[in-house]
């Protein structure tokens, strides 16, 4: 093992109280990541402090995601919120600088909640020519 | 207060090889609000994994990026073996160490010549980008590709370097370190140089941890924080102490990537003096079923993968946080207040990878 990670189950309802003590310690935001898992998604906060490893997590319903914003402890946040916002259709209330759906130009809506086209299988080669 | 204008700078401008956009609010010739928006290139690569097997993505993962292409592999087969407990050779780790290195000082000069591009000393670019040649061509006679190595694979690595082959590659870099002391001494001396650099998009150390910079952005701003100190491959048996600036500015950026070069040139000679004789994989059987967030340490800073397998040949995800993402933030941060004419120089002090970025 490279690292240990220790991962901490919370609430949607107290992420901006465990992350304003993360805030506190002197935690960097190391990323917001967003896993779809069948009809619910697993929310992912991770935080840093001198290469130790925290990483809160919580799920959400698949259609209509709903979490606070963290963007008034880490501004950074923005980013990731916009991320989940546009790709997932996380409904984040609060987000410092809310882009509203165009923070990514996608050819669908939250393409990363859609179900996998199949694969395209490829044509046989015609027989004969160059 | 002064009229206000807003200037859009990119998605196409002189300075940006890839698209990134910033609406940069004026009062007169200074910048009080910085925009910015991304996203006109997102390729969808993560979606990518609900379609190829978990053993051929190694070639998407390497694809993200074509500048530190080798480490986007690594980083993407480090989080399979972890999950998968893979003990990987030890000759594999430091052949990972050291492509990684010359991934490191191709990628810091290419830096530096695109700065000194932008701050208009076309010689010094022509100059670091020549050198950064020599380093391409180590990488190919080692590897067989300048720009995707496809070196590294789940297990350990598709190619091993041999004695006589690292002789001559130590032999090289000599020669290399030498022209680069040439190079280094123009950057963090001349004094043209220094007057667009110094005191430039100042960022505190208190700053840099808040707005989640990384890499040479967190280093320059006295945060000693690098993610090789994880000791991932060979970096547990090798002497490496980060390279740490207080200066906060693009100076002191610069300089943390001009020292670095220095640092992987010294890396790469105890990888290769302590590199056991040995195989160079292992066969790699089954499934990943599990999850882990890799981090590595690229040019640009750290990059963490986040990989859930669920026990078939595809991944349930793969996501990657590159460190570009992570540093546009502070990249906001520093253009409020700088000079409508500093922006190129900002924009480019934080080593912007839109390709990374829209993986």
């Amino acid at each position: 093992m490279i690292e240990e990670q220790t991962i901490i189950a919370v609430m949607p309802e107290t992420l901006v109280a465990e992350t304003r003590k993360m805030k506190e310690q002197g935690y960097r935001l190391v990323q917001i990541c967003v896993t779809r898992l069948g009809e619910e998604l697993q929310l992912d906060y991770t935080f840093d402090l001198n290469r130790k490893f925290v990483n809160f997590r919580f799920l959400q319903p698949k259609n209509g995601a709903r979490v606070p914003s963290i963007s008034s402890l880490y501004w950074c946040a923005f980013t990731y919120e916009n991320e989940i916002s546009d790709l997932f259709g996380v409904q984040v209330d609060g987000n410092a600088l809310d882009f509203k759906g165009t923070f990514y130009k996608t050819a669908m809506k939250h393409p990363f909640i859609q179900d996998a086209a199949p694969a395209v299988v490829p044509a046989p080669a015609k027989a004969g020519g160059q | 207060m002064g009229n206000r204008t807003i200037i859009p700078f990119g998605p196409q401008h002189p300075v940006l090889p890839e698209p990134i956009h910033i609406d940069l609010v004026v009062e007169d010739e200074k910048v009080v609000e910085a925009v910015p928006s991304i996203g006109f290139i997102h390729r969808g690569l993560e979606k990518l994994t609900e379609k190829k097997d978990f053993i051929e993505y190694v070639y998407v993962a390497e694809r993200i990026c074509g500048i530190c292409s080798f480490i986007h592999g690594q980083t993407y087969c480090q989080g399979i073996e972890e999950i998968m407990k893979i003990e990987i050779p030890s000759r594999a780790k430091y052949l990972r160490t050291i492509w990684g290195e010359l991934s490191r000082i191709h990628s810091h000069l290419l830096w530096l010549g695109l700065m000194a591009d932008a701050f208009g000393f076309e010689s010094l670019f022509m100059h670091s980008w020549r050198v950064r040649e020599e380093v391409l061509n180590l990488i190919e006679a080692t590897t067989g590709g300048r720009v995707i190595f496809g070196s590294c694979k789940v297990g350990g690595t598709r190619r091993d370097i041999p004695p006589e082959q690292m002789t001559w590659l130590l032999a090289e870099l000599t020669k290399i370190e030498k022209e680069m002391r040439l190079i280094v001494d123009i950057f963090l001396n001349d004094n043209s140089v220094k007057h667009r650099l110094c005191g430039v998009g100042v960022i505190s150390k208190d700053d840099a941890i808040a707005l989640g910079a990384v890499g040479p952005t967190l280093r320059a701003s006295g945060v000693a924080d690098d993610m090789r100190l994880l000791k991932y491959a060979a970096f547990g048996e090798l002497n490496f102490q980060p390279i740490v600036r207080n200066e906060g500015d693009s100076y002191g950026r610069c300089a943390v990537r001009c020292e670095e070069l220095f640092q992987s040139v010294d890396l790469i000679r105890q990888a290769a003096a302590k590199m056991p004789a040995g195989e160079i994989a292992v066969k790699v059987t089954g499934n990943p079923d599990g999850e882990f967030f890799s981090r590595v340490e690229q040019p640009r800073g750290e990059v963490v993968y986040y990989i859930k397998g669920n026990g078939t040949k595809n991944l349930t995800r793969f996501r990657a946080r590159t460190p570009t993402f992570a540093n546009v933030p502070p990249l906001v941060k520093m253009l409020a207040g700088c000079e409508l004419a500093d922006v190129p120089v900002l924009v480019l002090t934080i080593d912007p990878c839109i390709s990374c970025t829209e993986r």
